[in-house]
């Protein structure tokens, strides 16, 4: 079955459909991991994108449960240059397009990715279509040019969850833990926001000891106050963070009373919740290989990264301390309120996928909780 | 933190001569390491006794000294340069080896020299396999159970636990050397005591056999602030069981999750943390179970290696420059990644397109060694190539090999042997790809052929794909394939020639057919695309044009609008063409670039200087045959292509690329026909008046037949259009003619076989020349060492002549100037000469660049291939350079001798006789005052060290015991005792020499062999007895091989041993920078 894409400049690529039959709408970014592919489309932090992976091969491993980072795939489209119907991995449960298919994904393959992220490089991140069912590029454009842009766009109600759930799986490899009844080796109480959270995200906090409870993202902060964590976790998330007003302003209300860890969308809400501004970058971080200094021991992390915010360093007030700084173009990965008991990363310290290099962080977290318990 | 302040003078050390496990690779890194030192304004020292490498080109280092990798010399060298630094991390085993054997001796300590980028600590954990197994154990990785022996005893010990099939790994050798796999007891013992005799500690390694499993490596860096990076994955589609030097690799891996790739990324850090790698670049390798992703650390090396000038190459990131940037202080974040300009070298590269590797062999030239691919490393060379896809760079790489193949199969070539299919496709074999196709094609499936090959099923899935869309084409001619169809097979990675192939394009004479696909191909608007190698996915702008070709719908050539011009490379390394011709062509990049020419390197080898992005203005690591080569000049519209430089991989080309329109600069292919025209060449010979031994040409036995009887026995036989006397034989009969020309040759009209009449004991002289058509100018004449009859690449050769009469150089010089000129040669020529009965032959001429380039022009301190580039461009007057040149020809001091390595060790059960065919891989250069020196340095530069004392062992055929006399006499004079076989014996002592007699080997015991194996012999002189008594020194030159005696087997090789021994014995030796040699000529 035929598919193409077509970008909002008119743009367009044809290829192969290898997953739902339809048409999908979504702002276009690329990502440049070589591995996990499974964990991106599963992130809920790209809801609304449609995606292009830069590694020619995906589906070579297949798809098994537990390197999901949501129940199901996420993203509203998946662009690749070459799938693999065939997979091999011990771990494999069934292939990738089988699993887009169940889930409605439109994806496209054979396209010339390369050119593709060039043209997104230059131009930056656009709104794009995938069709399966239209061949006539203008009429798609016009779609494109329907679409919301992503600026602006609160996504995190589309993705948080109905209810809050505990949390008690570890990310012990392919051997989960549960820590229910185990107080005393789970000693710290986390009560988790959920933007669009990954699930990586929660093994790592239970590695380091503690319970979680993930609670919806509309949660007011005395309810989650109710719940008597000894720290709150902002997640990761999709869309705009100074479209989520409501989740920022939450944050004042836990700002100094618990310590607050946020990563991704959840540290661009803590940016402006300490009274920053965020702005669009061009297109974006994706990918498992960008350098990041720990300024405080001048240390360089290879890091995971997701986001297409970023949090802007002169506007941020003087009690806040820039912890972490991206080496390939200067922008902030890291906060650190200087007298409140709240920090937060840019990118994704507990990878799924990307290295483990920044792993300590949650150990910081875990620190700081034990620091402020009374 | 900035760089070190303390350190000035820095050493570095070279990997010394080409042998298998360890080729041209670090003379890249090593010459990376040079310029990224000389750039911090380091003073740089550099040792290494090769001289065909770019490292010791002089501008390279501020002191370079092409003198043995030894201890002695090495001392003498640091007590001259008193450097405070020593740099082991970048001339391979070799290196680092001797680093530690100069620590150990207490001589770094004396000298205060320090060890930067590993210390001798650390070369210790991940060398001693004990060490490292407990060390890995220390910080929870697990390893392949094992246990270490120093005896037979202990090994017994060792296997009772580990079990069958167990592998064997000699501690401290190189390439896996000595190395195996034992299913039972017999083979055990058998691989037990050899490699507890090649590893220089005596110990071995008995470990678990994990065949089968996935294998992986990673290329890390760490710098001293303890930040690691991973530069590039390796997955070895060959799984565990054969060497990474002999498996086909891919890069990226292909066939991990993210969470099993992250454990590995994991555990290499945590190897290069516990082993104390502190700066610099390593290279871990990983065994992973299919079944349920164990993990075991197999082997870690603490420098950088074969695998990471691949890595370098396949990502766009030099490790050997970034790591003597860390060895010197650096940290990875201080340094720039030179690809993106503005982002730092601490990050992970990241590739949006697949590169393949795989290994040359060279089985050829061993018929009797065993083809089996295991734990020791036997191929010499390799190619790598880039797609973006699996399958496109499977299919490039295939075709880069120049081994006649369009790619993998669709080609009508090659054989299979049906019966061999389950074999060749259970055991590792160099063949095994070629199989594995032809069981899919037969109907075999995937889970049938993973069963059988233990290859991961994604790679089998993918040759499927392949097989399948061939399927698909074979239903169409050319002018039925639908367009979409044929770009979806140019997309596959196939070549105009495969397609030709499977759509049974008629073979027009003269004509390639793979031009018509061509034609149609762009007729449609099929067109390559061209990408950059850039690090980063394309996430930021490239500003290094380092491209590979695919079929995209982009590209990114962006070819500038300056005077460029093509050089083309030479390919895989194999044996008869290495190292020598990327010099070369280096230097012809080098010489354009001082004229202000754009410079375009194509070439697919990935261990080369010149396929490093900083040595050409522009790379296309892509394959050389014709299509891809004429795609790159569609785009590029260079004024010149040169390809005389390369060797014979330019030199095929060159008629097809001038019939398809190409300027072709230097020498025409004509010429390069005419000289390799037997009929026309000979009739040119006439017309000069040059004598050349007799000759025909012959296609059947019986065309062979007569033109034997004609020049009469014994006679040399070879194919036109070689190199490296590939098939190349002295025939002395009827018979073995007529098997030779019937099993040994494909003759046919385009390539017929030549015959020459064979000037049996005739000296040979080689002469490299430069002309501009009319003006010549010598570039040096070289005296073989070895007598006719030996391949002049396998033969130790000497600057200048030291028995050859002036009148006979004054009639080289002649017959080279009016050759030159009567081909019209622009640039380089190569004429190889006989001299019998003080007559002059000419044996064969070569209008390009030849193999002793190099060496000349080390010798002569003369960058004759820049030269001969800047003359062929037009650059430079050759009658005004000429001029000045001459007037301090000949003044240089002293002699210089090449000699070979030979690779006897990795091919057990072949003869080691030297012959017609060349079978050395390698090359060092000795100089000094005397002969004597030069040639006892060179041998030590080949890792042969002539005795001072002890018995010396004769045996020579008839011929040759007349001369023997004054040999034997010079080696009593020296204090040596002698054993002779019978006959040698008897003249000797006819002639008062006192000689004890020893048996042959099957005139009872204790025999010749006997004497060998017991470390009686400290010197053995062997020559041939004819054809017929090759029983008797077969197993007495193995017996040498295996037991390391120093041995000759041809009197004037003997003779110069004498000189040798008796220079090595007076001493005062000098040590001599190359720099300080050219001031003072």
């Amino acid at each position: 079955m035929d598919a193409i894409l077509v970008l909002e400049d008119g743009r367009s690529f044809r290829g192969r459909s290898f997953g739902a039959l339809g048409e999908r709408l979504g702002e276009v970014v690329f990502n440049t991991g070589m591995t996990g592919y499974q964990e991106v489309l599963s992130d809920p932090s790209y809801c609304g994108q449609l995606v292009v992976m830069t590694a020619p091969h995906i589906g070579n491993t297949g798809v098994n449960e537990f390197d999901l980072e949501s129940p199901k795939p996420q993203v509203a489209g998946f662009i690749v240059r070459a799938h693999s119907e065939n997979y091999s991995s011990w771990r494999a449960k069934s292939s990738l397009s089988q699993l887009l298919r169940e889930h409605g994904i439109v994806a496209i393959s054979e396209v010339d990715t390369r050119s593709l992220t060039r043209h997104i490089r230059a131009g930056g991140a656009m709104r794009g279509i995938i069709s399966t069912e239209e061949d006539s590029i203008e009429r798609l454009v016009q779609k494109t040019l329907t679409a919301p842009m992503m600026e602006g766009q609160d996504l995190t109600k589309a993705v948080t969850c109905n209810q809050a759930y505990p949390w008690g799986e570890g990310s012990n490899p392919w051997r989960p833990v549960t820590p229910e009844g185990k107080q005393n080796e789970y000693p710290y109480h986390v009560v988790a926001y959920d933007f669009g959270l990954k699930r990586t995200i929660l093994r790592r906090l239970v590695d380091h000891g503690c319970r979680v409870t993930v609670v919806p993202a509309n949660t007011s902060a005395q309810e989650a106050l109710d719940l008597q964590p000894d720290g709150i976790f902002y997640s990761n998330g999709p869309g705009d963070p100074a479209a989520a007003t409501y989740a920022a302003a939450k944050l004042g209300g836990l700002l100094g009373k618990v310590p607050i860890f946020g990563i991704c969308l959840g540290h661009q809400l803590m940016g402006l919740a300490f009274g920053g501004k965020t702005f669009k970058l061009p297109f974006g971080h994706h990918g498992v290989n960008h350098p990041v200094r720990y300024i405080p021991t001048g240390h360089v992390e290879i890091t995971s990264q997701n986001h297409g915010f970023a949090v802007d360093p002169d506007s941020l007030p003087a009690d806040v301390e820039v912890t972490h700084l991206n080496l390939n173009d200067q922008t902030i990965e890291g906060l650190r309120h200087r007298t409140l008991p709240a920090f937060c990363v840019q990118y994704h310290p507990e990878a799924g996928p990307g290295p483990h290099d920044a792993t300590y962080l949650f150990g910081q977290f875990v620190q700081m909780m034990n620091e402020e318990r009374p | 933190m900035p760089k070190r302040t303390d350190l000035h003078t820095i050493l570095i050390l070279g990997s010394g001569p080409i042998v298998i496990g360890q080729a041209c690779e670090f003379d890249y890194s090593g010459a990376q390491a040079c310029k990224a030192l000389r750039e911090e304004a380091y003073r740089v020292v550099l040792v290494n006794s090769n001289p065909a490498t770019i490292m010791t080109d002089p501008e390279l280092a501020d002191a370079t000294y092409i003198e043995p990798l030894t201890v002695e010399s090495l001392e003498a060298i640091i007590a001259k340069e008193r450097p405070q630094a020593l740099l082991p991390t970048v001339g391979g085993q070799t290196a680092l080896n001797l680093a530690v054997a100069l620590h150990e001796k207490g001589i770094l300590e004396r000298y205060g020299v320090e060890l930067i980028g590993a210390s001798a600590e650390a070369v210790h954990i991940a060398e001693d396999r004990q060490r490292f197994k407990e060390k890995m154990l220390e910080i929870g990785l697990e390893v392949a159970q094992s246990g270490i022996a120093h005896t037979w005893q202990e090994a017994q010990e060792v296997v009772h636990k580990t079990n069958f099939p167990a592998i064997i790994r000699p501690s401290f050798t190189l390439g896996g050397e000595g190395a195996g796999i034992a299913y039972n007891v017999e083979e055990f013992r058998a691989l037990v005591e050899y490699a507890l005799d090649v590893s220089p500690i005596h110990q071995v390694l008995i470990e678990e056999s994990v065949l089968g499993w996935k294998e992986f490596e990673l290329e890390i860096m760490r710098d001293k602030a303890d930040n690691g990076v991973i530069i590039c994955s390796i997955e070895n589609i060959d799984p565990m069981g054969v060497h990474t030097g002999d498996s086909v690799t891919v890069a990226p891996a292909l066939t991990l999750t993210d969470r099993e790739y992250q454990q590995l990324r994991d555990m290499g850090l945590k190897v290069l943390r516990a082993v104390g790698v502190e700066t610099g670049g390593s290279n871990v390798q990983f065994a992973v179970n299919p079944r349920d992703g164990r993990v075991l650390v197999i082997e870690m090396n603490p420098r950088v290696s074969r695998s990471s000038a691949l890595a370098s190459k396949a990502t766009g990131f030099p490790i050997a420059k970034i790591a003597a940037k860390l060895a010197v202080g650096y940290t990875l974040d201080e340094l720039r990644n030179d690809i993106t300009r503005e982002t730092p070298a601490s990050f992970e590269p990241t590739l949006d397109y697949v590169v393949v590797k795989i290994p040359r062999w060279t089985f050829e030239k061993f018929s009797a060694a065993d083809q089996t691919l295991g734990t020791q490393m036997k191929s010499v060379g390799e190619v790598m190539a880039i797609g973006r896809t699996f399958g496109e760079a499977f299919q490039k790489a295939w075709r880069s090999l120049e081994q006649g193949r369009a790619g993998w199969g669709a080609d009508g070539k090659g054989q299979i042997e049906r019966e061999l299919l389950r074999e060749r496709l259970i055991t590792p074999h160099p063949d095994r790809f070629f199989y594995i196709r032809y069981a899919l094609q037969s109907g075999m499936n995937v889970d049938q052929i993973v069963a059988l090959t233990k290859i991961d099923p994604w790679f089998i899935y993918e040759f499927e794909r392949l097989v399948n869309l061939e399927g698909r084409i074979r239903a169409f001619a050319l002018d039925t394939l639908p367009p979409d169809l044929l770009r979806q097979a140019k997309r596959a990675g196939y070549s105009d020639a495969q397609l030709a192939y499977l759509l049974r394009e008629s073979v027009e004479a003269r004509f390639p057919t793979e031009m018509a696909v061509r034609n149609r191909r762009k007729a449609l608007g099929i067109l390559p695309t061209f990408h950059c190698v850039d690090t980063c996915a394309a996430e930021f702008p490239a500003f290094t044009p380092y491209l590979y070709s695919s079929y995209e719908t982009e590209d990114e050539a962006n070819p500038s609008d300056r005077r460029k011009v093509l050089i083309l490379g030479s390919g895989p390394n194999r044996i008869g063409q290495g190292i020598e011709f990327d010099y070369c062509c280096c230097h012809a990049v080098f010489g354009l670039q001082k004229l202000g020419y754009e410079t375009i390197m194509v070439n697919c080898n990935p261990e080369t200087v010149s396929t490093d992005y900083d040595t050409a203005d522009r790379l296309y690591f892509e394959p050389l045959t014709l299509e891809d080569v004429l795609n790159i000049v569609d785009v590029e519209q260079p004024a010149g292509v040169l390809v005389q430089f390369g060797g014979q991989t330019p030199l095929k080309l060159s008629r097809a690329l001038e019939a398809a329109g190409v300027p072709i600069w230097g020498t025409s292919p004509d010429a390069i026909d005419l000289a390799e025209d037997r009929e026309r060449f000979g009739t040119l010979l006439d017309e000069l008046g040059i004598p050349a031994p007799e000759h025909g040409s012959a296609t059947s036995w019986e065309e062979a037949y007569a033109v034997a009887q004609q020049i009469g026995y014994p006679v040399v036989v070879r194919p036109s259009y070689v190199l490296g006397g590939r098939a190349m034989a002295i025939v002395y009969d009827n018979s073995s003619l007529e098997r030779y020309m019937r099993e040994a040759v494909d003759a046919s009209p385009e390539h017929p076989v030549l015959i020459d009449r064979f000037l049996e004991d005739a000296f040979e002289m080689d002469v490299d020349a430069i002309s501009d058509g009319q003006e010549v100018v010598i570039a040096g004449i070289m005296e073989q060492i070895e007598l006719a009859g030996v391949h002049s690449g396998d033969s130790a050769c000497v600057i200048p002549t030291y028995m050859l009469a002036e009148e006979h150089l004054e009639t080289l010089r002649e017959y080279t100037v009016s050759l030159a000129r009567a081909l019209g040669v622009v640039g380089l020529i190569n004429i190889q000469y006989a001299m019998k009965d003080n007559k002059i032959y000419v044996l064969e001429v070569n209008p390009r660049a030849s193999r002793t380039i190099p060496f000349v022009s080390k010798a002569t301190g003369i960058p004759w291939a820049q030269i001969a580039t800047q003359v062929v461009a037009g650059g430079l007057s050759l009658p005004e350079w000429a001029a000045t040149y001459r007037a301090k020809e000949y003044k240089h001091q002293g002699y210089h001798v090449k000699e070979v390595v030979l690779p006897w060790s990795r091919f057990a059960g072949v003869d080691t006789l030297l012959g017609p065919e060349m079978r050395s891989t390698g090359e060092a250069m000795g100089s000094g005052l005397t002969f004597g020196e030069a040639f006892a340095k060179a041998q030590q530069g080949c890792g042969l060290h002539f005795p001072l004392q002890g018995k010396a062992f004769l045996s020579v055929n008839d011929n040759d015991k007349g001369n023997l006399i004054a040999i034997a006499r010079d080696l009593a004079a020296l204090g040596f005792s002698l054993l002779a076989t019978g006959g040698t014996a008897m003249a000797l002592q006819a002639a008062g020499l006192e000689v004890t007699p020893i048996y042959k080997v099957k005139e009872g015991r204790p025999n010749a062999v006997d004497y060998i194996k017991n470390g009686e012999v400290a010197l053995v002189v062997n020559t041939p007895l004819g054809k017929d008594s090759f029983f008797d020194e077969g197993a007495i030159r193995r017996a040498t091989t295996t037991y390391g005696v120093p041995t000759v087997t041809t009197l004037s090789g003997a003779a110069a041993a004498v000189q040798a021994i008796r220079s090595m014995r007076e001493g005062g030796w000098i040590t001599q920078s190359l720099q300080e040699r050219i001031s003072q000529e």
